[in-house]
């Protein structure tokens, strides 16, 4: 029986790893930087499940594609089904007339905003996005790390050459070496701990220049994203991307100007030029890449692809090259 | 058309490439519109050449490429980005933005001129962002600049051309020297209208970037552009109060 080697354990080479498995492949996951862990940018992902927020400035495929991915995570890790929402400041209402244009499954929000989140302050107008969900991004990689294991699926830090015959390549922007067309796109986080705001659900800030979002973790803790920049520098935050991160939780609840800095997070989102995943086979490796800034969202249709091509030969639409 | 420091541009549209869905549909923008000048900000995609994949990107739009300070807000650092952008791009070229007001992002033109006076001694070519006001325009000319950049409204407004009048006068007051809209354009016939008035290129991004249909958005800009400057060099006729029928009507068959 073909044993299939899957290289990088973020989220999607543990989503492809989970899909073979689950349709009874024999799986093994190499990764030299051993378990999940901050060494990988899923760590330090937002975790939302919000495929019509993302409309507002992604193509159709995420939107379609995405829908996927909350029946997907449902029965892997816990979900919460609570939507998004989200506001604008009154300056910046001619965006949210903007957003509700391009998006759907919304419905427009008043003094309802006071009702979902009682601590959100001086908002009167929004959109909830009632179908959405949201995961902790850690505790979904390691629910899919010990689901795998508990199927025996065994985890290694080094491969001998002879294990690369059916190997699955989801290293991200390591791939690069192979897949010229991959770039990386900054992104820099905050992690906050914040006990006098209590917000229940992912609330987007209306934002000029990036999609300015801040997520409940439990206990206080938020996390709050995200930058975009067109830059491959990864080693640190710039100040005016912590001004602007902590400026949108102050604009939502002046409280999140006490709030603990716990975690500065900064990695490089692999991307292709349309921004969109894709699935290449290449000789005897396919090679999985270009999850964006849609790692959870796209990665149950990312690893429902690669398993059709590797055990069916079927060719999902991710697939833009084949030369087996 | 007039030459920018010795180069006559392609067209009149320079294209901003910030803020679009993906590098492909920028790509795809300038394809299909034809924008003949690309601005890219050095500023926001990170110092010491970490925003290779994506320069390489706008390199290889082989369009004309006007770096800018965008985001810069004292001489100094808009001098830094000028030479960082020297030499990413192997251009003297330089669009010199310096920030004033936080809200209006309007320029401030004391740092404007001050600037563009020792990029200028320098080597550089400098294209500055600048207000309306004629006086500002001298002492940038004075300060070595051959071209002039006036906004037409605030960064990312879309408002269009808040100060026709002042346009105007710009465009009397210096009838050699290449002017640009830069700024504020939201609409197509915003861009057709700096054209009627004798401007020599608009600047654009947002509206086109932020546009629903990015690449629909750049070639109904380019067609307004196109509009406007032909209508402007075929001498469109003058506004007038009452009605002047276009056929005679004395010397008519009478027939009731």
């Amino acid at each position: 029986m073909t044993i299939w080697s899957v290289i990088g354990a973020g989220v999607a080479g543990l989503a492809v790893a989970t899909e073979l498995a689950a349709r009874g492949a024999e799986v093994q996951v190499f990764d030299p930087s051993g378990p999940p862990g901050p060494h990988g940018c899923s760590w330090w992902a937002g975790g939302m499940l919000a495929p019509w927020c993302e409309f507002e400035n992604a193509e159709e495929p995420v939107v379609r594609l995405g829908q996927e991915a909350i029946g997907w995570w449902a029965d892997k890790t816990q979900l919460q089904r609570s939507g998004t929402l989200v506001v604008a400041s009154r300056r910046d209402l001619p965006d949210l007339r903007r957003f509700a244009r391009r998006t759907e499954g919304f419905r427009e929000v008043g003094a309802e905003i006071a009702e979902l989140e009682p601590d959100l302050h001086g908002f009167t107008q929004g959109l909830y996005f009632e179908a959405e969900a949201h995961l902790n991004p850690r505790k979904a990689l390691l629910d899919l790390y010990n689901g795998l294991l508990d199927k025996g699926v065994t985890f290694h830090k080094k491969m001998a050459p002879s294990q690369l015959k059916n190997a699955i390549d989801c290293r991200g922007l390591h791939a690069r070496e192979v897949l010229h067309d991959l770039r990386g796109v900054k992104g820099e986080m905050l992690v906050i701990r914040c006990p006098d705001v209590s917000l229940t659900r992912p609330v987007r800030l209306l934002h000029p220049r990036m999609p300015l979002y801040i997520v409940p973790r439990g206990d206080g803790v938020y996390m709050l994203g995200a930058t975009m920049i067109e830059s491959e520098d990864s080693s640190r935050i710039t100040a005016r991307s912590m001004l602007e991160l902590l400026s949108a939780a102050y604009a939502l609840n002046p409280a999140f100007g006490e709030a603990e800095v716990l975690e500065i997070g900064v990695d490089l989102r692999p991307a292709f030029p349309d921004n969109l995943p894709r699935i290449r086979r290449l000789g005897h490796t396919i090679y999985a890449n270009g999850l964006y800034r849609h790692g959870y969202l796209l990665a149950p249709a990312l690893a429902r692809g690669v398993a059709d091509l590797a055990l069916n030969n079927t060719h999902s639409e991710m697939v833009d090259e084949d030369r087996a | 058309m007039k030459r920018f420091y010795g180069t006559e541009l392609p067209n009149p549209l320079m294209l901003g490439t910030a803020q679009y869905p993906s590098p492909a549909i920028l790509e795809q923008a300038f394809r299909e519109s034809g924008a003949g000048v690309a601005t890219v900000s050095l500023r926001r995609e990170g110092a010491g050449g970490t925003g290779q994949a994506f320069w390489q990107m706008i390199q290889d739009l082989s369009v004309l490429i006007l770096p800018n300070t965008a985001g810069c807000h004292t001489v100094n650092e808009a001098i830094t980005t000028a030479h960082m952008a020297r030499e990413v791009f192997d251009t003297k070229w330089i669009k010199l933005e310096l920030i004033g007001h936080t809200d209006s992002l309007q320029p401030d033109v004391f740092q404007l001129v001050e600037a563009a006076r020792i990029l200028t001694e320098d080597g550089f070519q400098v294209f500055p962002y600048t207000t309306e006001d004629l006086i500002v325009a001298e002492r940038l000319l004075d300060a070595g600049c051959e071209v002039l950049m006036p906004w037409g409204a605030p960064i990312g407004s879309g408002r269009g051309l808040n100060n026709e009048y002042a346009l105007r006068a710009m465009r009397a007051e210096f009838p050699d020297v290449p002017l640009v809209v830069d700024a504020g354009i939201g609409l197509p016939s915003h861009a057709a209208h700096a054209m009627e008035l004798g401007y020599d290129a608009v600047l654009l991004n947002t509206a086109v970037a932020r546009a629903g249909d990015p690449v629909a958005m750049a070639r109904a800009m380019m067609s307004a552009i196109e509009a406007g400057k032909l209508a402007h060099d075929a001498d469109p006729i003058e506004a007038r109060d009452m009605a002047e029928a276009s056929t005679p009507v004395i010397g008519k068959a009478f027939l009731a």
